[in-house]
């Protein structure tokens, strides 16, 4: 019996092990990856065909003030003292100035960041709000063939909603919403109802994909043996589908939620475009098309490495909740 | 026969999803050539004027007619899309395979940059790309392939590893054959069906890509114009004409509708699992039967049941794996029930630990447990005395166990929900039933996930559960079948030992009839739904009649069995409970048929030591049984 106890004891110190070493080889992943976009948001500038500043100041721009912005710059400077000023300015939180308006890029782009994350995070709260408690309601009413015409319904609707894409949906809401009722305002950031329509554009499409997900989910979970031995212990349903089947069914949920606010920010580009949502997205469009590269530059660093870092911290949070998550990653 | 159609067009949606496919293909092909000039055709006198007989969509700012322009665009949007996707996919599939065709430094090389590419969101990778190859349509081509390369890739890759390591790849491999050609004609052929349906669905999401790179002003340029470029356009006339951007909409949900719901009927994701039960009888439930029988219960009786009947509603009518089985078991008495798979006897141990669920019915001339009608009142009414006096043990003790609850709760939850205990009081008890199936340091193992566990070890903590209350009936179906061999004694043994130290009743379920035998007073013989012998363990092996029974006992190998020589095994198949024959259901793998056998079913009359279901009964034993029953 002793054997065993000591078997036991190592398995719980290799359990906890491998935890430690998966955060480990998961900070090291995401370390690498933000190493990889600081230099290529840096090599960005330089890759540009032709000379950047004179693209973003246009052909009638005076020669001397297209050499100070170079110099401005330090394009004139060899390429590795370049990236070495970069990564030093990076460390101190100095992102340049834009091209065009010489304003503080590190300052634009948080402003701009708050008025994105003040439409993305309630759009991820509403999509779970809805998509959990949907999902787990039909599948407990749909398991084994039960209610066809319900599974029938749900699935056919959640694929249609699922198919249209995050801009048909605004310029849909802002067509019936503000066009026709005029309830709310088509566009712009003023008080609170100019965020219904963003925020719903925003969260429809992964309410339908994660409610389906969250479904077959829980139906899979609802066969597993262990829900069994939940039943044969006769505890209330209630404690059966919440405790014993839901947390099973979040795993993959969970994976997929990173994906979702990932998509989410990603979602704010094209819905603040319609919107004319003062955020990072709709900053990111403009300057690409006005050329400015600063901008450019900071605005697609700060947003990969958000969502560099929302997608390792799931990951190392489902490690944490079911620890075979972790098998088979190396 | 006529030839199947493919799994596709099985389903409706799988129709649907093919049919708008075709349309719009040949709008793709035709509309240019049939409505080309009538799109881009401006008439200044009729500038952003709503739907009218001639403009059933309306006009644009020049007075184009946003119904042509929307068909017309179909080409251009579904070219684009078909580009973009050929171009990633062929990009994935070159990084997918490298890792399997290059040395192997170079491959883990590979594998890490597309999993550290994988991290980075796609529009994220697009934007950076028309950045660097500047605004235009092939740029935003090029931005889309090379951003939808990397999820591709890592599919390829898992896919083609799992067969690459199979054996069929193994033998080209060392037969010498080059390693691309392993990967063109073994690997990627038995990798194409998932590699196909995954196309289909990354084509939708490169349509929408590629629809708002236009509707952001960094896809496809004006005077060219796609269904992304006719939205932009719409949303600012919205107050206009809000049809000028809604028309190209339908068409994008269209399109993304077609191929979403071509990809998921081919990959027959959804509803696949419950497609085959399809019955009305499915609000139906549980019957009960007139409860009039109750002239000898026998309230000795732990558990009485009287001819069990279960039925699940097929396609061809209602299935009966279980008809007709009565079972009657004293405190304290151990009943084995063997068979082999399908013969009910699981069902029979889920139906009495009532566990058959929806659409199953369960009717019974009784069902009565500790004095109590289980089949009277709603379905929770039991809750309390199922909870505490009746356990169950499961076949598999890794699957039994919820893997992320501590087992602490769930050893507590049944007790302070059904006996009220507190957490600490219930925590205390189920230290004290651990120390009780003998398990080391309890209160540790309380704070343990079920995986930190061995087997033997899970399933002493599943029998520890049931002891939670104070059960007068173990239900066990095959409680060491998933164990090894020495593991399955101990278990036995501490069943036998709780029936003693409580007088606890056992129904242990087993296609082993050494294990019924080594630890039941009685044993249960099941065929095809029915009970066909029940007779004492102790004259199993001496005084079996059932000519099944005998060739069960004849599949067991003993100490002296011949090694070298195959297996006893009996004789055919087990009767599917969707077509039992009439006349007695062995009768087809019976060395002893008669023509009797096939035409009535023989019902339990005594024998020498029990009740036999056969109409040989009276006949002498042939000498060798075993010999008969070798298949």
């Amino acid at each position: 019996m002793t054997a065993t106890v000591a078997v036991a004891h190592a398995s719980a110190r290799r359990t906890r092990g491998r935890w430690t070493r998966f955060v480990l080889r998961r900070a090291r992943r995401l370390l690498i990856s933000l190493w990889i976009l600081v230099t290529a948001s840096f090599l960005m500038i330089q890759l540009v065909p032709g000379d950047p500043v004179r693209a973003a100041l246009g052909t009638s721009a005076p020669a001397e003030l297209v050499a100070a912005r170079r110099e401005q710059l330090g394009l004139d400077e060899p390429l590795l003292d370049q990236y070495l000023t970069y990564l030093r300015d990076l460390f101190t939180g100095d992102l340049g100035e834009s091209i065009l308006t010489q304003l503080s890029v590190a300052e634009t782009i948080g402003q701009r960041l708050l008025a994105t994350l003040s439409l993305a995070l309630p759009a991820f709260v509403v999509t779970f709000a809805f998509a959990v408690p949907a999902g787990v309601a039909l599948a407990v009413a749909t398991r084994q063939g039960r209610r066809r015409r319900t599974e029938l319904t749900f699935v056919g609707t959640s694929i249609v909603l699922a198919s249209i894409p995050e801009f048909v949906v605004c310029v849909a809401l802002v067509a019936v919403f503000a066009v026709n009722l005029g309830l709310v305002p088509a566009a712009g950031r003023d008080g609170l109802d100019s965020y219904v329509l963003p925020v719903l554009a925003l969260a429809v499409g992964p309410a339908a994909v994660l409610a389906r997900i969250v479904r077959v989910e829980m139906l899979a979970v609802l066969d597993a043996d262990y829900v069994r031995t939940a039943r044969a212990k006769r505890l209330s349903a209630l404690r059966i589908n919440l405790r014993h089947a839901l947390p099973n069914a979040v795993t993959a949920t969970l994976t997929l939620s990173g994906l979702m606010l990932a998509t989410m920010v990603a979602g704010t580009v094209l819905v603040e475009n319609v919107f004319a949502w003062p955020g990072l997205g709709g900053t990111i469009v403009s300057s690409i098309q006005s050329r400015d590269y600063p901008l450019v530059q900071g605005a697609v660093l700060v947003y990969g490495a958000i969502a560099l870092t929302v997608n390792t911290l799931v990951d190392v949070a489902i490690a944490a909740i079911d620890p075979r998550s972790m098998i088979g990653d190396s | 026969m006529r030839r199947r159609r493919p799994e596709v067009l099985r389903t409706p949606l799988g129709i649907v999803g093919i049919t708008l496919l075709v349309i719009l293909a040949l709008l793709a092909v035709l509309a240019p050539l049939v409505w080309g000039d009538r799109a881009t055709a401006t008439h200044t006198d009729n500038m952003l004027a709503g739907p009218s007989p001639e403009h059933w969509a309306g006009t644009d700012n020049l007075g184009r007619d946003i119904l042509f322009r929307t068909l017309v665009a179909t080409r251009l949007s579904i070219v684009l899309t078909l580009a973009a996707t050929i171009f990633g996919v062929g990009l994935g599939l070159l990084l997918g395979m490298a890792p399997l065709l290059l040395p192997r430094r170079l491959g883990r090389l590979v594998v890490a940059f597309v999993n550290v590419l994988l991290g980075f969101p796609s529009l994220l990778m697009v934007l950076f790309l028309a950045v660097i190859l500047g605004v235009s349509t092939t740029s935003a081509l090029l931005a889309i392939g090379i951003a939808i390369a990397p999820p591709f890739a890592r599919l390829v890759y898992a896919l083609g590893a799992g067969v690459a390591e199979r054996d069929f790849v193994a033998a080209a491999r060392i037969a010498g054959v080059h390693p691309l050609r392993i990967m063109v004609r073994h690997v990627l052929p038995n990798i194409a069906e998932p590699l196909v349906v995954n196309a289909t669905v990354t084509a939708s999401s490169v349509l929408l890509a590629f629809g708002g790179l236009s509707f952001l002003g960094i896809g496809v340029q004006a005077p060219q114009f796609d269904w992304g470029r006719l939205m932009q356009d719409g949303l600012a006339i919205i107050y206009d004409n809000p049809l000028a951007a809604l028309a190209p909409g339908v068409a994008f949900v269209l399109t993304g509708l077609a191929l979403n719901l071509t990809g998921e009927a081919a990959a027959g994701t959804f509803g696949a699992k419950s497609r085959i039960r399809t019955t009305r009888s499915l609000t139906e439930r549980r019957s009960v039967s007139p409860r009039s029988n109750t002239r000898d219960a026998d309230t000795d009786l732990v558990l009485d049941v009287r001819d069990l009947e279960i039925a699940f509603p097929g396609p061809y009518g209602p299935v009966s794996p279980v008809r007709g089985v009565s079972i009657a078991l004293r405190a304290g008495e151990a009943v084995g029930i063997v068979g082999e798979s399908g013969s009910g006897k699981s069902m029979t141990a889920l139906a009495v630990a009532q566990l058959v669920e929806e659409p199953g019915r369960v009717t019974a001339e009784r069902l009565t447990f500790c004095a109590t009608d289980l089949r009277s009142g709603r379905r929770t009414a039991h809750d309390a005395l199922l909870g505490t006096s009746l356990a169950v043990v499961f076949q598999d003790p890794m699957t039994s166990l919820n893997p992320v609850m501590r087992l602490g709760s769930q050893l507590g939850e049944a007790a302070r929900r059904h006996q009220g205990l507190t957490r600490r009081q219930a925590s205390a008890r189920a230290a004290d039933r651990l120390r009780a199936v003998h398990l080391s340091d309890p209160e540790r193992r309380l704070r343990q996930y079920p995986h930190e566990f061995s087997g033997g070890m899970r399933q002493r903590a599943m029998i520890a559960m049931g002891l939670m209350g104070t059960p007068r009936l173990i239900v066990a179906d095959e409680p060491t079948t998933a164990l090894d061999m020495t593991v399955q004694r101990q278990v036995l043994d501490l069943l036998q030992e709780i029936r003693r130290k409580h007088g606890t009743a056992l129904l242990l379920i087993s296609h082993d009839v050494s294990v019924v035998s080594s630890i039941c007073e009685r044993v249960l013989v099941m065929y095809a739904g029915r009970i066909v012998e029940d007779l004492p363990a102790a004259d199993l092996y001496t005084q079996a009649r059932h000519p099944y029974t005998r060739a069960l006992i004849g599949a067991v190998p003993e100490m002296t069995t011949d090694l070298d020589a195959p297996l006893a095994t009996i004789a055919g198949q087990p009767v599917d409970p969707r077509h039992v024959p009439d006349g007695c259901a062995f009768a087809a793998r019976c060395p002893r048929v008669t023509d009797r056998c096939r035409q009535e079913e023989p019902t339990l009359q005594a024998g020498p030591a029990g009740t036999v279901a056969c109409w040989h009964v009276g006949d002498p034993l042939p000498a060798e049984t075993k010999e008969v029953a070798v298949g």
